[in-house]
């Protein structure tokens, strides 16, 4: 449907509407739904990912693997405790938010895929971290997600969002750069700065290979979610500044379609490369594979 | 939907749920051959709950997904799981499931091919693309003259748009299968209709995968 950024903002200048509303008229043209039941469904969608986020913050949470042990909750309670940590108090807080999502997810807890459920942590850290800051409502926060779910579909139409197709530039790098563009559109930017902070957010991410673990959504995408939610704050406060990315941001996506295409298949979610063949790697898989092998066992 | 992969996950429970449509019935023991990625990574990811869970008839947002194995127990749903080289030309993240009851059995391969989305590449050794993406008929039935023009003019007396048409069949005048993709949902008053016809082997319809 939108395959590219420069149409999206074009429709939205010539039709004096916002991102969001644009992105919500043709969802329901093409679904044939009422504008209701489509408005419903993000609605609920954006109360799954606060669960996820509370979840996440309020107990240390157990993983499949566990390789991360609850660190989302022990930040959170750190940051208690520290006046002024060095990534100020909002990034830190979103950063801590994001972690929770991705120790839900991992593990087999409820999270919206926002693009996919590795990178789920970055656009929910985002929105309620920006709600937090600046008072935001909640049907805000619901227009902020069908401008990243736009973001999103034109990056699906002309790259990929898959670690096993693109390497995590294209997870976490699409989250982030989804997240940037609605929080700009949140923060009162026009829809060309939406457009500048998607590429300034992709362009911080190029190149970024997908490297699990044990071949699991854990070690190191929870960091990584992290990760995005930093150049996600930058990406936004530089395109809020007005300052402009050089190359438009559907050039930077097709740089990353491009980038995509030529990674070496161990740098793309097969766990043969990166972090996961490092000695540490190869051992924490070895070790947790003859665990789940082991409790197999006796099912059936 | 559950974490933690939408592809080893989401789209893992998608192929349970439609395996079980497509079976029609509550199976009473099913052998799932993993395949590739999800033979390798699968149990790590919860391929396996996934599964059982949507041979159970969860969602791919249940809960109870991780506890799924405990819950085919309760209603009396027997697997078992074994890894299998279906063979180069597969996706990496292909099933096989054997399903069986009292009065049938049934081959179905499918595959998680990425963000949740898949595809039925088989069924009972049939070549076939069956996303469930939209609402969608099931036919087998002799292959004989007249069977489409009979399917479809009935689709068209209850105004069903045909999205997309398939149609496959082991030899001439065998077996064949039709795979009809529609826009609107298909009255089980028309399945029974179709059901009724003395050259209908089966109808099966798959509901639309929810998001």
């Amino acid at each position: 449907m939108f395959t590219s950024l420069q149409t999206l903002i074009e429709t939205s200048d010539s039709r004096h509407l916002p991102l969001h509303e644009i992105v919500l008229q043709a969802e329901v043209d093409s679904s044939g739904r009422s504008r209701e039941a489509v408005l419903a469904d993000m609605r609920h969608r954006l109360q799954t990912m606060r669960a996820s986020v509370e979840k996440g913050l309020s107990s240390p949470v157990q993983t499949l693997s566990g390789l991360s042990k609850g660190n989302a909750y022990k930040l959170w309670g750190s940051l208690k405790n520290t006046p002024s940590p060095l990534t100020g108090s909002w990034l830190s807080r979103a950063i801590a938010r994001a972690m929770a999502v991705g120790e839900v997810n991992a593990g087999m807890g409820c999270i919206v895929a926002t693009p996919t459920a590795g990178s789920a942590g970055v656009l929910p850290a985002v929105l309620f971290t920006l709600q937090e800051a600046h008072r935001l409502s909640d049907e805000q926060l619901v227009q902020a997600l069908f401008t990243a779910g736009g973001i999103g579909m034109v990056i699906v139409n002309r790259a990929h969002v898959s670690g096993a197709a693109g390497g995590c530039q294209a997870e976490t790098g699409s989250a982030s750069a989804m997240a940037a563009g609605a929080a700009v559109e949140l923060l009162g930017g026009s829809p060309v700065q939406s457009a500048h902070a998607v590429a300034l957010a992709l362009t911080n991410q190029l190149g970024l290979i997908c490297d699990p673990v044990a071949g699991l959504v854990e070690v190191p995408c929870i960091l990584r979610n992290a990760g995005a939610v930093a150049q996600c704050f930058t990406a936004a406060d530089l395109a809020m500044a007005g300052i402009e990315s050089p190359i438009p941001a559907d050039e930077v996506i097709d740089a990353m379609e491009r980038v995509g295409g030529r990674m070496d298949e161990r740098f793309r979610e097969t766990a043969q490369g990166g972090l996961a063949a490092t000695p540490t790697g190869r051992a924490l898989a070895q070790a947790i594979w003859k665990k789940t092998r082991g409790e197999e066992e006796h099912e059936i | 939907m559950v974490g933690p992969s939408s592809s080893h996950t989401a789209g893992a429970v998608r192929l349970g749920q439609v395996a079980r449509s497509i079976f029609g019935e509550k199976p009473a023991e099913v052998l799932i051959e993993l395949h590739g990625s999800f033979a390798e990574t699968g149990r790590g990811h919860g391929t396996d709950r996934a599964l059982v869970a949507g041979l159970l008839g969860l969602e791919p947002s249940d809960e109870r997904i991780p506890d799924s194995f405990n819950l085919a127990r309760e209603a009396g749903l027997k697997f078992t799981f074994q890894d299998a080289d279906l063979g180069e030309n597969q996706h990496p993240n292909t099933v096989r499931f054997t399903l069986t009851s009292s009065n049938q059995r049934m081959e179905i391969t499918g595959a998680s091919i990425g963000g949740g989305m898949i595809a039925i590449t088989r069924l009972d050794g049939f070549p076939v693309n069956l996303t469930a993406e939209f609402e969608t008929l099931l036919i087998v039935s002799e292959d004989r003259p007249g069977t489409i023009n009979a399917v479809t003019g009935k689709l068209l007396e209850d105004h069903i748009n045909v999205a997309f048409f398939n149609v496959a069949r082991d030899q001439r005048g065998g077996q064949a299968i039709m795979i009809v993709e529609t826009d609107q949902a298909v009255p089980d008053a028309l399945v029974d209709y179709f059901q009724k016809l003395d050259w209908v082997h089966a109808v099966r319809k798959i509901a639309r995968l929810k998001e």
